[in-house]
């Protein structure tokens, strides 16, 4: 879009949050709202290891009057995690709206539902792009996937291990253990191209309220139902959103396992390191791409031109880094492209890298005049989207960039000038000749 | 020397005055006295011509009208600032996003080098002028030099008095002036100005058969094609004069001189502009001259042939061979340029001037431009006033008194006058010709009255009388010398002659004055109490434009507003003025009719940072957006079949109010012009949301935008600026 400046999306956040900086994406302040206090101790191990590694959080009663998201237009917090799925009505001055601001300024999200989830949790969760079964009873029932215990019960807590394929969301170590679960499930609306299942319901499981009987199909049946969904939104804040929130909860974390109808029994659930890596994905701490030092330069030169002609050969290279939770590391794949672009892409090529982070490519401007764009749109699942573009006008030759002589037309040069001399001759017999 | 009144009653008679009270040794000779008459008022002429082109100045400011003069400007200022090379070679990447314009090659240049020499000229007199100063008086200071180009061209077929009467009927004619006021910086203001040049130094040159009188008119014909595309006009009257001579047996040699030397060099001239390039041996339009040409070489061997013979019965057996083997040849290398695709058909706006319905069934983009309209007999009436009745009566004259010149400025009136009728604005064209061909009808019949009433003078009888039956009195006196009122009648002639005259004086002044001057940027109104309001809307959006929004904003707009937003708002555009892509422009005519999410994406893919719309709708003015919307349809229409015009018609009727097509209702150009307008109340007495420019209400109050934003609207509403959302974050 912009003349001369790239427009990085991530390098957005730091204009709309000073303590979120590009240079360390993670997040650090992190507020906790909670329904009642007992959830803190309850879910200690999943704060535990998000303040092992240095995020600060700071634990509220959801409906506490004095909670605040921003003050004098600043945020205060980095992250949200809403631990307070019956909340009916915030404290404070936050509203649904004020949390989705909170997002659409860049920040992360964490939800954590349950069946009687509150009208507002659900509206946030709408807004996501996540609908929870729209019966508050409802709760995910699988009659095959159910987590063997020690009682029967309603298979209602759900072993669970379809997990989204992608080592940046979760991790690159496999979860072995299946993750339990027990609460309402969601859908995603198809509507919306950003949100993800993480970890979605097998195809037997369908939501219903286990304490009554089933007089209607259910609404949402199989492997539609998402359990633990994901959303990375345009400016790169990502949104978790859990239908669960006791999976959260130590006692599921230190609970052994196992699936109806699998032999192997777990001593440890996967909730944890589910939880553990998926809390690293969403608070920035894996998956974070910039990319910095975009350069352009005809071939031969350095200096950035404000033009190029057509048919000019050029060079062009970037430098793409993620964030591994300390320090920015090269960023090394094969598939980031070039386009060269005019409402079409002109040129389209795969840039070669260095192992080091830079990318660079040279290619020859198409024999077309008009304003190009500089655009690599890379997007890969789990990562921040990579969009820059930079405009630059490709003009046509001057008039004095054409070749001044062309050997084939020697013959009408030839021809020209033989003409004016015999003309002039002619002119000279027939005047002074008589 | 009674005709002088016409224009400027006083001077000539100060003139007299200030001769009779000199004393008797510095009387001058009658010579000298007319001499000195006549350039006076000559001079005189000049100044009336420019500074009767400064009403708008003084009504309003020293602005650039209109349109198109705001891109010449803006281009005449960066040929100031980078020089001729850069202008040359000058690739605008600021239109036509993401096209662009090679301006260098798509523009008459002639304007922006007149414009920038004469801008040289006074900074090298030390005149520490702007440009801009330069740029709105070009156009009356080549207004000027017209009426002595008329002087001459008139005293070249007529008289000296009848380039004198030329001279003062074409410096207030209101269809030259329409065109030429201060600030209409726009090509026809020097193009005028070439063209009569040209066509004087040509006649000049078939008088004379003068080599270097036919090299000026080549030079006056290559500042006449670097100026303006009417030079297409000069290049196919020409050879049509040649021939028509050559049919009525006036072939001179005078003629083959005139027309080959001036045909040769002006082609190698004109070819060195780059926008014209090689059409004058590759396009239809041309081809004309090209045929003439090569006729007049045939006619001049068969000349040559005769003279060598001596023998009539042999050169007629010869010439029948010649002719049809000639003119095999040229159909034959005619068929195969056109098959072969090298000589180029043409193009549409010459069609439509070959047949006027052409454009309004095959090219919507040149129907909807209003000054390509057929012309209104009203308009004629407006434009040339006594000037459309003199006009037979000079035709009269000159079929009188047949020569190469009259016959020239015969067929330049005819044919300008049947293309005046076909498009508004060649009115122009036709001007300096009906002015020059009236000025013969002034000029002789006053020169004959004059002589009646100088002759030996009769029995003088009161003609109070007889003033009701002047016309007829006179005609038989002009006839009959043994009438007995002629004197009288002669008189009564003349009196009716100079009330004509500065009856047309009085309206050229009036028209000028009110209809002309107008900026059209600048929107001025009466009040309720009779003053006058300004609307100065236009310049506001331009200025928010400059200031509010990023520098490398795209802004969408119909096209007309393309050259205003680039020149005074600096932002880039979509489409502009110069419409040479029909394509884009019905993309954003697509846009422009689509429902909101449509264009969304349309907008999306150009890259579109802001929409412009102008609206009327609270100020009553009625050439905004919405009512030039169905031209947006069709044309977009013409391109994309989606959308069609009966879509946003109810039975054939266009409408806004609550009967309104539902698609018309939700369109984009619907929703951006009253966003809002249903809270506002127009006009006392009616319901709110009442459209002052259609006089209706509208029919869609309750109009939500989703994926644009409003981000400012003018003092009076009349353009509407809106911001194109980001897309929503997440989804």
């Amino acid at each position: 879009m912009a003349k001369l400046i790239f427009v990085v999306l991530l390098t957005l956040i730091p204009i709309l949050c000073t303590s979120f900086s590009p240079e360390k994406p993670s997040d650090r302040r992190i507020l906790v709202l909670l329904d009642d206090f007992a959830v803190k101790s309850s879910h200690s191990l999943f704060f535990k290891s998000l303040q092992s590694r240095g995020f600060d959080l700071e634990f509220k009663l959801a409906d506490d009057p004095k909670i605040a998201l921003q003050r004098y237009g600043q945020y205060l917090y980095d992250a949200l995690v809403l631990f307070c799925p019956t909340i009916e009505r915030f404290g404070g001055s936050i509203d649904a709206a004020a949390v989705l601001d909170f997002v659409d300024s860049g920040h992360d999200l964490i939800v954590g539902a349950d069946n009687n989830a509150s009208d507002l949790i659900r509206e946030i969760a709408t807004e996501c792009g996540v609908d929870f079964d729209e019966d508050s009873a409802a709760m995910v029932v699988d009659h095959s996937g159910y987590a063997v215990s020690s009682t029967e019960g309603d298979h209602t807590l759900i072993a669970s291990d379809d997990f989204i394929k992608s080592d940046v969301i979760l991790g690159s170590k496999k979860i072995e253990a299946p993750v339990l679960f027990q609460g309402i499930g969601h859908s995603l609306n198809p509507s919306n191209s950003l949100v993800l299942k993480v970890l979605s319901a097998s195809p037997t499981a369908f939501s219903a309220n286990p304490k009554s009987k089933l007089t209607s199909p259910p609404s949402l049946i199989g492997s539609s139902i998402s359990l633990v969904s994901v959303i990375q939104a345009r400016n790169n804040a990502r949104i978790l959103i859990s239908g669960s929130l006791s999976m959260f909860s130590n006692r599921f974390f230190r609970s052994d396992v196992q699936k109806a109808g699998s032999p192997t029994k777990h001593d440890k659930s996967g909730n944890e390191q589910f939880f553990t890596e998926l809390s690293k994905w969403v608070l920035h701490e894996r998956g974070h791409l910039k990319a910095v030092n975009v350069q352009h330069h005809k071939v031969g030169e350095t200096n950035e031109p404000s033009i190029y002609r057509i048919n000019d050969d050029l060079e062009y290279s970037v430098e793409i880094y993620e964030w591994s939770g300390t320090t920015w590391e090269p960023y090394v794949a094969d598939d980031v492209q070039i386009q060269f672009y005019m409402m079409s892409p002109y040129v389209l090529k795969t840039l070669s890298n260095d192992s080091k982070g830079r990318y660079f490519t040279s290619f020859k401007v198409p024999d077309v005049y008009g304003v190009f764009q500089f655009k690599i749109e890379y997007e890969r699942l789990g990562y921040t989207s990579l969009s820059l573009s930079k405009q630059i006008p490709v003009r046509p030759f001057r008039h004095n960039e054409y070749e001044r002589f062309i050997p084939a037309a020697y013959p009408y040069y030839g021809a020209a000038f033989s003409m004016m001399a015999g003309f002039f001759v002619f002119s000279a017999v027939h005047l002074y000749n008589k | 020397m009674a005709v002088l009144t016409s224009s400027s009653p006083s001077p000539p008679s100060m003139a007299q005055d200030l001769l009779n009270s000199l004393p008797k040794t510095l009387k001058l000779k009658t010579k000298q006295q007319e001499l000195l008459i006549r350039v006076t008022t000559l001079g005189l002429i000049y100044i009336l011509a420019f500074i009767t082109r400064l009403f708008s100045v003084l009504r309003y400011e020293s602005m650039i009208h209109e349109f198109d003069p705001y891109f010449n400007y803006r281009t005449t200022l960066y040929l100031t600032e980078n020089g001729f090379s850069e202008f040359w070679n000058w690739f605008d990447s600021e239109s036509w996003y993401p096209l662009g314009r090679i301006i260098g090659g798509t523009l008459y240049p002639g304007l922006m080098l007149t414009a920038a020499a004469l801008y040289k000229i006074l900074h090298f007199l030390r005149f520490a002028v702007h440009i801009r100063e330069v740029c709105v008086l070009t156009a009356p200071f080549f207004a000027s030099n017209t009426t002595i180009v008329a002087y001459f061209f008139g005293k070249e077929i007529w008289d000296s008095g009848a380039g004198i009467v030329a001279a003062a009927l074409i410096a207030i004619c209101p269809g030259y002036i329409s065109r030429s006021v201060a600030g209409s910086y726009d090509n026809e203001g020097v193009a005028i100005f070439a063209l009569v040049l040209t066509f004087y130094l040509f006649v000049k040159a078939v008088n004379t058969g003068s080599l270097s009188w036919s090299l000026a008119s080549a030079f006056g014909y290559f500042y006449m094609v670097s100026a303006w595309g009417g030079y297409v006009f000069i290049i196919n009257l020409v050879p049509l004069y040649v021939l028509v001579l050559l049919v009525t047996g006036r072939y001179s040699l005078r003629l083959y001189v005139a027309y080959n030397c001036m045909y040769v060099l002006g082609m190698l001239l004109a070819m060195q502009i780059r926008f014209v390039g090689f059409q004058h041996v590759q396009s239809g339009e041309h081809m004309a001259s090209m045929g003439v040409f090569f006729l007049l070489q045939v006619f001049f061997f068969l000349d040559w042939v005769r003279h060598l013979l001596g023998d009539a019965k042999k050169f007629q057996a010869f010439l029948r061979i010649t002719v049809t083997a000639a003119v095999s040849v040229g159909a034959i290398a005619l068929g195969v340029g056109m098959a072969s695709g090298y000589i180029s058909p043409w193009t549409g706006r010459f069609y439509s001037l070959l047949d006027p319905t052409y454009a309004k069934d095959h090219i919507p983009i040149i129907a909807s431009v209003s000054e390509h309209q057929p012309t209104a007999w009203s308009s004629f009436m407006f434009d040339f006033h006594i000037l459309l009745f003199l006009f037979p009566a000079g035709l009269y004259f000159c079929f009188k008194r047949l020569s190469d010149a009259t016959i020239f400025i015969v067929m330049y009136g005819l044919t300008s006058m049947y293309f005046a009728g076909v498009m508004v604005r060649l009115i122009l064209v036709a001007t300096p010709a009906v002015c020059l061909i009236s000025a013969i009808a002034v000029s002789a019949t006053v020169k004959n009255l004059t002589r009646v009433v100088r002759a030996k003078s009769q029995t003088i009888q009161s003609g109070s009388g007889k003033g009701s039956s002047a016309s007829k009195g006179s005609s038989k006196g002009v006839v009959d010398n043994s009438q007995p009122f002629q004197k009288n009648g002669a008189i009564v002639l003349l009196l009716g002659a100079f009330y004509m005259l500065s009856r047309y004086a009085i309206h050229c002044t009036w028209v000028t004055s009110e209809a002309y001057s107008s900026p059209s940027i600048v929107l001025a109104a009466r009040g309720a109490h009779g003053q006058r309001v300004i609307f100065d809307d236009y310049r506001e959006a331009y200025f928010w434009l400059r200031q509010n929004t990023p520098p490398d904003a795209k802004v969408m707009s119909w096209w007309d507003y393309g050259y205003q937003i680039t020149a005074m708002g600096n932002r880039t555009v979509i489409v502009d003025n110069n419409t040479w892509n029909n394509t884009h422009i019905a993309t954003v005519g697509r846009a422009m009719s689509s429902y909101e999410d449509e264009a969304y994406d349309i907008m999306r893919s150009l890259d579109v940072d802001y929409v412009l719309v102008v609206f009327g709708g609270v100020t009553g003015y009625s050439s905004d957006d919405i009512n030039k919307f169905l031209w947006m349809v069709r044309i977009g229409g013409g391109v994309f079949p989606v959308i069609k015009e009966p879509d946003y018609l109810v039975n054939g009727e266009y409408r806004v109010d609550k009967g309104a097509a539902p698609k018309m209702l939700n369109c984009l150009m619907y929703k951006l012009s009253y966003y809002r307008f249903g809270e506002l109340t127009t006009e006392y007495g009616k319901p709110p949301g009442f459209d002052r420019a259609r006089g209706v209400e509208i029919g869609n109050k309750d109009i939500k935008l989703e994926y644009l934003e409003e981000a400012f609207t003018t003092q009076n509403w009349i353009v509407r600026i809106y911001k194109v959302k980001p897309p929503k974050n997440r989804w």
